[in-house]
């Protein structure tokens, strides 16, 4: 909703011209040193939190205790322990194999399901004639702004009374619905800019809506359901409201829920929550690495979600 | 199938049986559809709609409207009390604190992510390394709100001022080293507020930087190479070039950051709880509705959120109207 056409833009432009855009002239103005130490000053003020924490999931526990992780250049202590620690569920007090596992169970599926689904609902929003269509599709485009939490009581209320309650169930359920208004307007952003003599072509080929979806649009579709894909896959991977709400019970949490009870129990144990902290990053971030280019065309397309 | 999966084994499958049922469901609607020829469509979209009308009816509009219906009942849901909710949301000392609060959020985040999304992208524009640059900062955006909140409150941690103890929090001890004593940052107030929103800045800075670097490479070199030619000095082309052309992109940050701040739960919940004068509407509802049990109120507080991102939703989508004409 927010960014207008998303998908279809790159945010992150591979033209780099030998001509001086508006912004670079006015930084050249601003007096290159400044402007670099500023850059810096920013970059690192951005960075050493993380990179404090990243340091202290290393040293050992005492050491965490008794000094800043900053004395680690003076004192360089390491050791594995607190990775050992926190994934040990007798110790940490939190089982966080276990809730990794969740966090996969929960995440793939919420991720498969919206995506299929938006894909029909934003053909048929696309390439196909019906009553009530317009209405039909501004209605669903509207549904993105309801918050979630308005929806989260009745919820419970209703699962419990279909007997899923406390299962993975309620969190497929639940995300998958909450993705499918956005998931459908940007597919059918995407779907619509399909040239549609590629359609025609195929309709004249004697091809039924079935096959056109699957040979035609399918592949054309790979990168915007990627974009999609990706950004699903981190929401529901770093949501704490929904799992919170319907997958409290330690035995299916995720990861979120596991750290932050963890931050609320034993927040002085410094040396759980760093470990904690970076084995609930771990799999966000290497999305991040590996997938960058996706990943921010999706949290671009997607930011105003929930 | 459908009861709570204990062993690793039993998750997995249940896994696999769940996204095995609704390849099924899916299967049997492209089935019946390809059994449609010529140009049934009607008859197809419905059946393609189908799945997701149901979906959304069930899981989004219903459990809406059974909140806004809530909203008018007490603790147990029993009995109707008007709007006596929302009137206790307005004037009950505590919850005033907690608008005050949300108000806070919403006037600051948006603001300073944005500009300071925006400097550094002018910044690193065209500067070596820029997409490196760019990582550093966009990388907080990709970890959860939660491991967000770890961090930065490691940052805040607080040590008694006693001769021997140091500081492990690394605000404090620049605190201590410029001479000061050390606060206990999550705990004064309104300063700890200020301090919870000074982590919503750090994420979404990164949103606001992408976006609006996107938008500055995109304003067309002609533009730029005619205001250069009419001797238009660095300071008046950011003023009269840049930013009237990215314009329709600050609008979508910023309301886009706006709408998140406020729906802002997992940042409070993770690292006060919400205690310490620092709870905001979204964390209010969730422990008014399930830690309190205060459901009537709690739904209040929901439909007072959702209220309250209409308007700038509204402010949005005529801003992109605008920008498309």
């Amino acid at each position: 909703m927010t960014t207008a056409a998303p998908l279809t833009t790159t945010p992150v432009s591979k033209t780099e011209g030998k001509k001086l855009s508006a912004a670079a002239t006015a930084k050249k103005k601003l007096t290159s040193p400044w402007a670099s130490l500023a850059a810096v000053v920013i970059a690192v003020l951005w960075t050493i939190p993380t990179f404090g924490l990243l340091i202290s999931s290393f040293r050992p526990e005492d050491a965490i205790k008794r000094t800043g992780w900053w004395t680690f250049f003076t004192n360089p202590l390491v050791t594995f322990q607190n990775y050992e620690a926190v994934l040990d569920p007798n110790e940490a007090g939190a089982n966080l194999p276990a809730s990794f596992l969740n966090s996969l169970v929960m995440t793939i599926p919420s991720v498969l399901i919206p995506l299929c689904l938006a894909s029909l609902a934003a053909y048929a929003f696309a390439w196909m004639n019906f009553p009530g269509k317009n209405v039909l599709f501004i209605a669903i485009f509207a549904l993105q702004i309801v918050p979630l939490q308005v929806t989260l009581l009745p919820l419970l209320q209703l699962f419990v009374s279909w007997d899923i309650d406390g299962t993975f169930w309620t969190v497929w359920l639940s995300h998958s619905t909450f993705a499918l208004p956005l998931a459908i307007y940007l597919l059918h952003n995407f779907i619509k800019e399909v040239p549609s003599s590629l359609i025609e072509a195929a309709r004249i080929d004697g091809a039924g809506h079935v096959s056109i979806f699957f040979r035609v649009l399918l592949p054309l579709l790979t990168p915007a359901l990627a974009a999609f894909g990706i950004f699903q896959f981190l929401w529901v991977w770093n949501d704490l409201l929904v799992s919170l709400t319907f997958a409290g019970s330690p035995a299916i949490s995720p990861l979120t829920v596991q750290l932050s009870n963890l931050s609320g129990t034993r927040g002085t144990a410094w040396y759980l929550l760093s470990a904690g902290a970076f084995i609930s990053i771990l799999v966000p971030v290497t999305v991040f690495l590996l997938l960058q280019r996706y990943f921010v065309r999706g949290l671009l397309a997607g930011s105003v979600k929930g | 199938m459908f009861t709570t999966a204990t062993t690793t084994s039993q998750k997995i499958l249940q896994m696999f049986a769940a996204i095995l049922l609704f390849v099924a469901v899916i299967g049997l609607i492209l089935y019946i559809a390809s059994r449609f020829t010529g140009k049934r469509d009607r008859a197809i979209a419905a059946l393609y709609l189908a799945p997701t009308v149901l979906m959304l009816s069930v899981g989004l509009l219903y459990p809406g409207l059974r909140t806004i219906y809530q909203s008018f009942f007490d603790a147990s849901l029993k009995n109707f009390i008007g709007f006596d909710n929302y009137t206790a949301i307005l004037t009950d000392a505590e919850q005033l604190t907690v608008l005050r609060n949300t108000a806070f959020w919403v006037l600051v985040t948006p603001f300073l992510a944005t500009a300071i999304g925006l400097i550094y992208a002018i910044l690193v524009d065209k500067a070596r390394m820029e997409s490196f640059a760019k990582a550093l900062i966009f990388l907080p955006m990709s970890i959860s709100f939660v491991a967000a909140g770890v961090i930065w409150k490691f940052m805040y941690e607080y040590r008694p001022d006693q001769g021997s103890i140091k500081q492990i929090g690394l605000i404090n001890q620049i605190i201590v080293w410029l001479g000061g004593k050390p606060i206990q940052l999550l705990i004064e107030s309104p300063l700890n507020t200020f301090l919870l929103i000074a982590v919503m800045v750090w994420i979404q800075a990164g949103f606001a930087m992408t976006v609006l670097s996107a938008a500055i490479k995109a304003i067309p070199d002609d533009i730029i190479e005619a205001a250069r030619l009419d001797g238009v000095g660095p300071l008046g082309m950011f003023r009269f070039v840049t930013l009237p052309a990215i314009r329709p992109a600050v609008v979508v940050v910023l309301t886009t950051i706006a709408i998140g701040t406020l729906k802002v739960f997992d940042i409070v919940q993770t690292m006060t709880g919400g205690r310490f004068d620092t709870s905001v509407i979204a964390n209010e509802f969730y422990s008014q509705t399930f830690r309190s049990d205060n459901r009537g109120f709690g739904a209040a507080l929901a439909v007072v959120l959702f209220i309250l991102v209409i308007p700038i939703v509204a402010y949005n989508i005529r801003q992109l109207r605008r920008s498309e004409a």
